[in-house]
């Protein structure tokens, strides 16, 4: 009797473990397993195979290196001013487009949500190509008269990262606001109504009923975007290279870079990929706190 | 009197709010779509005239397509990128849904913890998993190869979150039912879960398509020789030549972008229908 109900108990364990263990093992295989060796790598000194061991000079190598500090700045300066612009803008245009007397709505939706199925590669193509010196996108401003000599955009240093800030915003807005629009849906339109006969306009409504509801999902698309951001590899490389003079160069790529351009220095490389799990990781704490009590958390 | 003066002043008020609305959002839209435009356009022109920013159809199509076939094998990029999306998404939806419901249909503390583990994780950036991965899969003889594209692909944190937020919905008393009806737990899973999360589904193997069709940077590190190339690393090395050639460049774009973007309309319902349940 008691065999049984052990040996029931036995198979409903391995049963039990069955569904998750592929997953773990993956997981632990392809993502723990290469985080700690990356840590042991990053305490080599030295180029190619001949290494020695090297302690924490790799890391104290980070402050001196101009490219890494460079490299950092830009990628911080997009993450600083490219998601709060995008956030910003999804969440308007899903609060717009959740009115359902607008007309046009599947339209505008659509419309809005078609950057995201190009790849990263081809739109980062497309923008080079569009903001050629000669290109369309001069010309459409010097017919408008808002310039009046065309912006060489991919050749200095401000204008290129401009350019790489607009092309993202113009990939992912349309992506965070299929976010907001389906969290909308799960608030009761009641309470807008309510909120008008009250006598709340637009906005006011709009701070106070839209903003905190969507306050996980906020936090989601804001915890995204920014380990998003701060990894920027595709975009940089295809529109601008790095260029002119390092001025757009991100972290990622510059990990790549270290890996590929130069003789492989993987303790170093390894070393900036830690710099930049430790902002991603140091960030979204941040974000987490930043978002208020602990009752509401995403699950 | 001055309260039919407030009234008029507020009803022109939202007419002037209404009419900005629509300004805003048509010009979001041709924002958005403007591009499309632009690379159908650009397929049909020389390389000269795209950065030019020519906007009328020129004659180039032939020339450009064949110009195309001549620098690069579109057609073999083309099968080993199908290829490697269509295993990546079949396999990683399978391992991931399957371990989304064992987290939540055989909870247990230990369990809980791996999961908690595993959502850090998403905290790790594939960038910083780049190096590691590469000296890893250079001893295992799996650079240059398609198994070694799609292994770090398969079990992700999101795919496993999601499955495991829209199981909770999952009304449990049919796997109690199924239980006593005899299906054995691997029989639940695919003779009834499967089916009747058929909207879930669809969601997540849209978002794990179209992002293994595009994805570059692990390809870029890993695949290293011609035969294996995928198209955004084709695309990409004409863009990166020292004149890259636009004309060549649209049509790779197009031909990139078609199968992720019919993907993404013909199930654009379900995908709606399924992330509703996970944004909860």
């Amino acid at each position: 009797m008691s065999k049984t109900t052990t040996r029931k108990k036995f198979l409903f364990h391995l049963n039990s473990w069955g569904f998750v263990i592929p997953a773990i093992v993956l997981f632990l295989w392809f993502n723990l397993l290469p985080m700690i060796q990356s840590f042991i790598t990053s305490l080599q000194k030295g180029k190619g195979t001949v290494t020695t061991f090297g302690g924490l000079s790799n890391y104290a190598r980070l402050f001196r290196d101009p490219v890494f500090i460079r490299a950092t700045g830009n990628t911080l300066t997009y993450l600083m001013i490219q998601v709060p612009i995008m956030l910003v803008l999804a969440l308007i245009l899903a609060a717009m487009l959740n009115n359902p007397k607008l007309r046009f709505r599947g339209f505008y939706r659509t419309a809005i949500f078609l950057p995201c199925v190009t790849s990263l590669v081809a739109y980062s193509l497309l923008f080079k190509s569009m903001f050629a010196v000669d290109g369309v996108f001069n010309q459409f401003l010097m017919n408008l008269h808002i310039i009046s000599e065309p912006i060489p955009w991919l050749l200095n240093t401000i204008w290129a990262k401009a350019v790489i800030i607009m092309a993202i915003t113009w990939r992912w807005t349309g992506y965070n606001m299929i976010f907001y629009l389906s969290a909308l849906q799960n608030i009761d339109h009641s309470i807008y109504e309510a909120a008008k006969v009250d006598g709340a306009g637009a906005l006011h409504s709009f701070w106070k009923i839209t903003v905190p509801m969507l306050k996980p999902v906020i936090l989601l698309t804001a915890i995204m975007s920014t380990t998003g951001t701060l990894q920027i590899f595709d975009e940089v490389v295809n529109i601008t290279n790095g260029g002119p003079a390092n001025s757009t160069v991100s972290i990622s790529q510059y990990i790549y870079n270290l890996l590929f351009k130069y003789v492989p220095d993987f303790g170093y490389a390894s070393t900036v990929s830690y710099a930049i799990f430790f902002m991603v990781a140091v960030l979204s704490l941040i974000q987490f706190k930043v978002s208020g009590d602990k009752n509401d958390k995403i699950s | 009197m001055t309260k039919s003066v407030n009234i008029k002043r507020e009803i022109l008020v939202r007419k002037a709010a209404a009419t900005g609305q629509y300004i805003f959002l048509s010009i979001a839209a041709i924002l958005s779509i403007f591009p499309f435009i632009w690379i159908i356009i650009g397929t049909t022109n020389a390389s000269k005239d795209i950065t030019m920013g020519k906007l009328t159809f020129g004659n180039q199509l032939a020339a450009n397509f064949n110009n195309l076939i001549k620098v690069g094998d579109v057609w073999l990029c083309l099968k080993n990128t199908t290829i490697l999306a269509f295993s990546i998404t079949v396999a990683s939806i399978l391992v991931c849904s399957l371990a989304g419901y064992g987290f939540v249909v055989f909870r247990s503390k230990k369990k809980d913890r791996f999961f908690s583990l595993i959502l850090l994780s998403m905290m790790i950036p594939t960038s910083s998993l780049m190096v590691p991965l590469f000296r890893m899969f250079s001893r295992m003889h799996l650079l240059n190869t398609k198994l070694g594209v799609a292994l770090p692909a398969l079990s992700t944190a999101f795919l496993i979150f999601f499955f495991r937020q829209n199981t909770k919905s999952f009304p449990y008393e049919t796997i109690q039912a199924a239980r006593i009806d005899g299906l054995s737990e691997l029989g639940i899973f695919f003779r009834i879960y499967m089916p009747m999360m058929k909207p879930t589904y669809s969601a997540a193997a849209i978002i794990t398509f179209m992002s293994s069709w595009n994805n570059y940077m692990w390809p870029l590190v890993s695949l290293q020789t011609k035969d294996q190339r995928t198209l955004p690393l084709l695309i990409s090395s004409l863009g990166s030549a020292y004149t890259p050639d636009f004309g060549i460049i649209m049509i790779g774009i197009v031909i990139t972008t078609i199968p992720s973007a019919l993907v993404f309309f013909l199930m654009q319902k379900s995908f709606v229908q399924g992330m509703m349940g996970s944004v909860k």
